[in-house]
């Protein structure tokens, strides 16, 4: 999660400077879903939804070949031609498949996987992607046929700008358990996640709507002020709580120094 | 025992796919009303799909995502403006964006005279987007090949079918003579159509030949595609696909930019297929070839035609 953040810092500086220059998705804000679930589901393959850059650092994908590919250097996870809401990871023991960013079509591919191989699926997507008919009807034949496939909606309630309320009148989360899967909805407490996952993957499919903040605008660096929330900032007040103070200080320490030295000019 | 027809071969190439090589097939209605025309075998990794158009094709690229070279069996060609999303935007794109092919085999289905939207040819549609192969084979052995050329490759491959193949058990072999006035280019079930337009004109006194168009993309102009046409000077590309900016003008195109020869295209008309006569815009038929290749001629003579 540390990892993560400093990362997209240390992007957002790369862009500042015009190091960067191909659009960026950030997963600023959002850090703590995919950091809570790679702590229990690391034999799953990863479909993840195009906002991805922290699925990908938090399931162990190389920090180097993801600053490479959103630099379009032929290095980068993809060879720099996919670019940052297309990243994908098939080595340290990840399977990440890259999305291409035509929204929720990684949700019928997950469900396809899990189909063709058996093998455990986790398939990310936003709120908006819950709301593209063939994301429902995915979700459908998911629980037709049993398949093993943990749908996980990172429910930011922004379609770019326009919340959930205005868009739909329905839950995803109660389409999902109307279809005959077990179904959660909750906000993005690193230790409930990785609490309800573990719950949850015992018996697949199921499906988490977990609410998010994002920081930053729906593509690039800019923001509109703070977010509702911040989680990282929650975890670090939470660990000191707990008397984890010097140990959460050395950890971001780390962390920013290597993300800081990666993204040295 | 009868002479092996497409229908068989299909069946039969399905069968030792699913059954020896862990493959998978998936569509909506294909183990009910006649198992798409005897052309899926009744045995395992058959998976029967929602009527989720889009969703359906994502599973399939799912599947073919983890290994399973599924092969997607859509009814009726027209629908591959629903399900065409998971292949053009991502089955398509995957090898060259990152590195991993996406080889799904789609079935693409197509007929004639059944309406709006069951009688579609779409295949110059998907001629268009990189990354696929595309072909249209009427013969049980350019089954056979393009089915080798599949599991060779690791490309989704759009198959468009035509259900006047089916029952064909013939391979259809080129004509071409020295003395040709023009030479035929027929794709997809023109190709019957085209070899009897060829015993039309021939029985006038003019020599044609017919060379078929198997595979649409790559489209590989070869000796044997050029050589007939830069022997005779005038081409015509029959395709029963809609003719604007379709696969008969594409390969039309295609045909003239090799050679420098002046080549027509003959397709549908712009209008919608309608289910009743005289409104249901139907593929080119022999006479319609065959008049088509009378004008041609008679413009040649003239001296009124451009390529193109």
């Amino acid at each position: 999660m540390s990892m993560s953040r400093h990362f997209e810092l240390g992007l957002v500086r790369a862009v500042d400077e015009k190091r960067a220059t191909y659009p960026v998705y950030l997963s600023l804000g959002q850090e703590a879903v995919p950091a809570a679930l790679s702590t229990v589901l690391r034999d799953f393959m990863i479909f993840s939804q195009h906002r991805c850059h922290a699925t990908y650092l938090c399931f162990g994908g190389p920090p180097r070949k993801l600053r490479d590919e959103l630099l379009g250097l032929p290095s980068g996870t993809s060879g720099g031609r996919a670019g940052s809401n297309c990243i994908q990871c098939h080595e340290n023991g990840v399977t990440m498949f890259g999305h291409h960013g035509l929204i929720g079509e990684n949700v019928p591919q997950a469900v396809g996987a899990a189909l063709g191989s058996g093998k455990p699926v986790v398939c990310f997507f936003g709120d908006g992607a819950a709301e593209e008919d063939y994301v429902l009807a995915s979700i459908g034949f998911a629980s037709t046929h049993r398949l093993p496939v943990l749908f996980v909606c990172e429910d930011n309630n922004l379609s770019i700008l326009t919340p959930v309320e205005k868009r739909r009148s329905w839950r995803v989360a109660e389409v999902a358990a109307s279809m005959g899967m077990r179904s959660v909805e909750m906000t993005d407490d690193p230790w409930t996640v990785a609490e309800r996952a573990r719950e949850l993957k015992s018996d697949l499919p199921a499906f988490m709507n977990i609410h998010v903040c994002r920081s930053n605008w729906h593509v690039g660096v800019g923001m509109d002020g703070p977010g509702e929330w911040d989680r990282f900032s929650l975890v670090e007040t939470e660990l000191e709580g707990l008397g984890l103070g010097k140990e959460t200080a050395a950890v971001k320490a780390e962390s920013a120094d290597a993300m800081e030295a990666l993204w040295a000019p | 025992m009868g002479a092996v027809t497409v229908a068989d071969t299909i069946r039969e190439i399905t069968r030792v796919h699913l059954e020896s090589n862990d493959g998978m097939l998936l569509g909506q209605c294909v183990s009910a009303v006649g198992w798409v025309n005897s052309t899926v075998p009744d045995c395992r990794n058959i998976v029967e799909l929602p009527m989720s158009d889009v969703a359906g094709a994502g599973i399939a690229v799912g599947a073919a995502m983890v290994g399973r070279r599924p092969i997607f069996v859509i009814r009726f060609q027209d629908f591959l403006v629903l399900n065409g999303s998971p292949l053009i935007f991502y089955a398509a794109k995957s090898k060259e964006l990152h590195g991993r092919g996406t080889p799904v085999f789609v079935r693409a289905i197509a007929a004639d005279g059944i309406g709006p939207v069951h009688s579609g040819v779409l295949h110059g549609l998907f001629m268009h987007f990189p990354g696929f192969r595309v072909c249209s084979p009427m013969t049980p052995k350019e089954y056979e090949a393009i089915w080798a050329d599949f599991l060779a490759h690791d490309d989704p491959m759009i198959v468009s079918e035509h259900r006047a193949s089916f029952n064909n058990a013939e391979e259809l072999i080129d004509r071409v003579s020295g003395d040709a006035a023009i030479t035929i280019y027929p794709v997809s079930a023109t190709r019957f159509e085209a070899v009897k337009a060829a015993g039309i004109l021939a029985a006038e006194g003019i020599r044609c030949n017919v060379v078929h168009v198997l595979w649409l993309k790559p489209l590989g102009i070869d000796e044997r595609m050029a050589g007939p046409l830069r022997r005779c000077g005038v081409g015509l590309v029959v395709d029963p696909g809609h003719e604007i900016a379709g696969a008969s003008q594409a390969i039309a195109y295609e045909l003239t930019r090799a050679t420098g020869m002046p080549v027509k295209a003959l397709g549908l008309s712009d209008a919608t297929k309608c289910l009743c006569p005289p409104l249901q815009n139907r593929i080119p038929d022999a006479e319609r070839i065959a008049d088509a290749a009378r004008r041609l001629l008679r413009s040649k003579s003239t001296g009124g035609m451009a390529g193109g």
